[in-house]
């Protein structure tokens, strides 16, 4: 409890996340029917695996029909942009399935009816080169994932306004025997953004090298110089000869630009 | 489940077990990081779950530029064969799911992980378990807020091994209270308010008969280092970790090794401008 400067006394949130309450639902006996609600809506929100085009789901998982070297994961619209701008347009990209998944947040209510474009993650290949992929785990397989933080998230002794951003840190795994193309990210720094720090928790676990590639920046949207920010990694042994023409790349990523640009001046 | 660093689990036969309870103020978890830097314990594997939040950084114990690049999750196992300890470090919170019965009601995912963690203490042959805690400071009771702020409970099957020497340290037992503090006439129990899953743990502690033993100390939130110290004394003067403390207590926060990470607890520097 927390007396505010009002003199009202409010419930201040716990830094340990829990609240008792809780604990109290578990006494709560489940009924036939709360249990069939429940399962209905486990069933609802599992994620599912489909084929590409065909929207059918993969009996077998991605990585055994389509066995890879290099993963490469990007998260968030700057990363994702970087990656379609300058790695997906050089070379030819196949769509080779994607997942879809459904919970309380999403704004459609239909799940088996998802369009493409409701997709939340899209796993493609490089046909010339099959054994690198956009999406699974194996012991000689290298994983790149790439995200954005916001610069505020950033601790350091100086003020975060001081900081050049955006900015790259890199974080990696034991197994992980290549240099990173910028600093590690220096403690007391932590990523905690659920794709992310969950897939490189799993690698370091299960001893895959993996490298997550940070970009702290001030613009959370779609923003060139956030996008550009990324461009060191192109020179890493994880990228290098997957880009053949940046000149072409940045040209497709200012288009990628405009067309998400939003006109959002209230005066006309 | 447990994952070692190497190829082969570790022998924790006739181990103790070290852990905290995500709890107010995150004192348990504190005193797990001030233990586990003095000792300068070493990393033996993951306790990977899917019941708490990720998160990854890198060494939080790192003393020197060599050893800071080695990645850290959520969920670690370290341990100090030389004084057969092991301590599980917990970094963050419960991951919660929603569910909709008649209405929205959410649930931790805390149950499951006490029922993974309980199992794999049994299976990994730990003597003994304590966990440390913390609970709300303002749940006292008028008796509890003139007494001394710690407080320790043990399993059935841990009293049995330990009473005589808890005696000896003259410890406040942890005071049943009201199960619903608003009905006059309601059954006392152990309330923990605030402890996270401290209650869960003891609970099925008593019931699967495995010896455990509960610290906590009643905090508020805030800077929460003081009552880390705190408790880590009170836990050594049971374990005997570092020697006895003298009568000066300006020679007790010294002794402690605070890691690196706990630099910029309350945030970056401030810009120049604001002056």
């Amino acid at each position: 409890m927390a007396a505010t400067f009002f003199g009202e006394v409010v419930k201040a949130p716990c830094r340990a996340g829990t609240e008792d309450e809780e604990e109290e639902e578990e006494g709560r006996r489940e009924t036939p029917e709360d249990r069939e609600v429940r399962l209905q809506l486990a069933r609802k929100r599992e994620v599912r695996l489909l084929r590409r085009q065909t929207k059918t789901s993969l009996e077998v998982s991605l990585l055994e029909k389509y066995p890879c070297s290099k993963f490469i994961i990007a998260i968030g619209n700057n990363a994702v942009a970087f990656l379609s701008s300058f790695v997906m347009n050089s070379g030819v990209w196949e769509e080779v399935g994607c997942a879809k998944l459904w919970n309380e947040w999403c704004r459609t209510t239909d799940t088996t009816h998802l369009s493409s474009t409701e997709a939340f993650c899209v796993f493609y290949h490089l046909k010339s080169n099959p054994s690198v992929f956009g999406s699974c785990p194996r012991k000689n397989m290298q994983i790149t994932i790439l995200t954005c933080r916001h610069v505020t998230d950033y601790k350091t002794s100086e003020s975060t306004g001081s900081l050049p951003s955006p900015f790259l840190r890199a974080l990696k795994t034991q197994n992980f025997k290549d240099s990173a193309c910028c600093p590690l990210l220096e403690q007391p720094n932590i990523v905690h953004d659920l794709p992310a720090a969950g897939v490189l928790s799993y690698c370091q676990v299960w001893k895959i090298p993996a490298i997550l590639y940070l970009c702290y920046t001030d613009v959370m949207k779609l923003d060139l110089i956030t996008v550009e920010a990324f461009k060191p990694i192109l020179s890493t042994r994880s990228l290098k000869g997957l880009v053949k023409n940046i000149p072409q790349s940045t040209e497709i990523l200012k288009k990628l630009m405009t067309t998400n640009e939003i006109q959002s001046n209230i005066y006309t | 489940m447990f994952v070692p660093c190497g190829e082969s689990a570790p022998d924790l036969a006739g181990f103790t077990l070290l852990m905290p309870a995500v709890s107010v103020g995150n004192v348990g978890q504190l005193a797990m990081d001030l233990i586990i830097s003095t000792l300068n314990m070493s990393k033996i594997g993951y306790f990977y779950t899917d019941c708490l939040v990720p998160m990854v950084g890198n060494n939080p114990y790192a003393t020197t530029e060599g050893n800071s690049t080695e990645l850290s999750i959520n969920a670690e196992v370290y341990s100090l064969p030389s004084r057969k300890l092991v301590a599980l470090q917990l970094r963050s919170i419960f991951i919660k799911i929603f569910f909709l019965f008649s209405q929205w009601c959410a649930k931790y995912k805390s149950k499951p992980f006490c029922e993974k963690l309980l199992s794999w203490v049994k299976s990994s042959g730990c003597a003994r378990v304590i966990v440390l805690s913390s609970s709300h400071s303002y749940q006292r009771n008028d008796l509890q807020l003139r007494s001394t702020p710690f407080r320790y409970l043990l399993t059935p099957s841990m009293q049995k091994s330990v009473q005589n020497k808890i005696k000896s340290l003259n410890w406040e037992e942890m005071e049943k209270s009201r199960c619903i503090p608003e009905i006059d006439d309601s059954e006392f129990c152990i309330r923990i308010p605030g402890g996270g899953i401290t209650k869960t743990l003891y609970d099925e502690s008593c019931s699967k008969e495995i010896q455990m033993a509960v610290l906590l100390k009643f905090v508020s939130e805030g800077d929460n280092i003081p009552d880390a110290l705190g408790l880590v004394e009170y836990l050594n003067e049971w374990l005997q970790i570092l020697k006895p403390l003298s009568d000066d207590p300006t020679v007790s926060a010294s002794r402690w090794k605070i890691p690196s990470s706990w630099r910029l607890l309350f945030g970056s520097g401030l810009p120049p401008a604001l002056f």
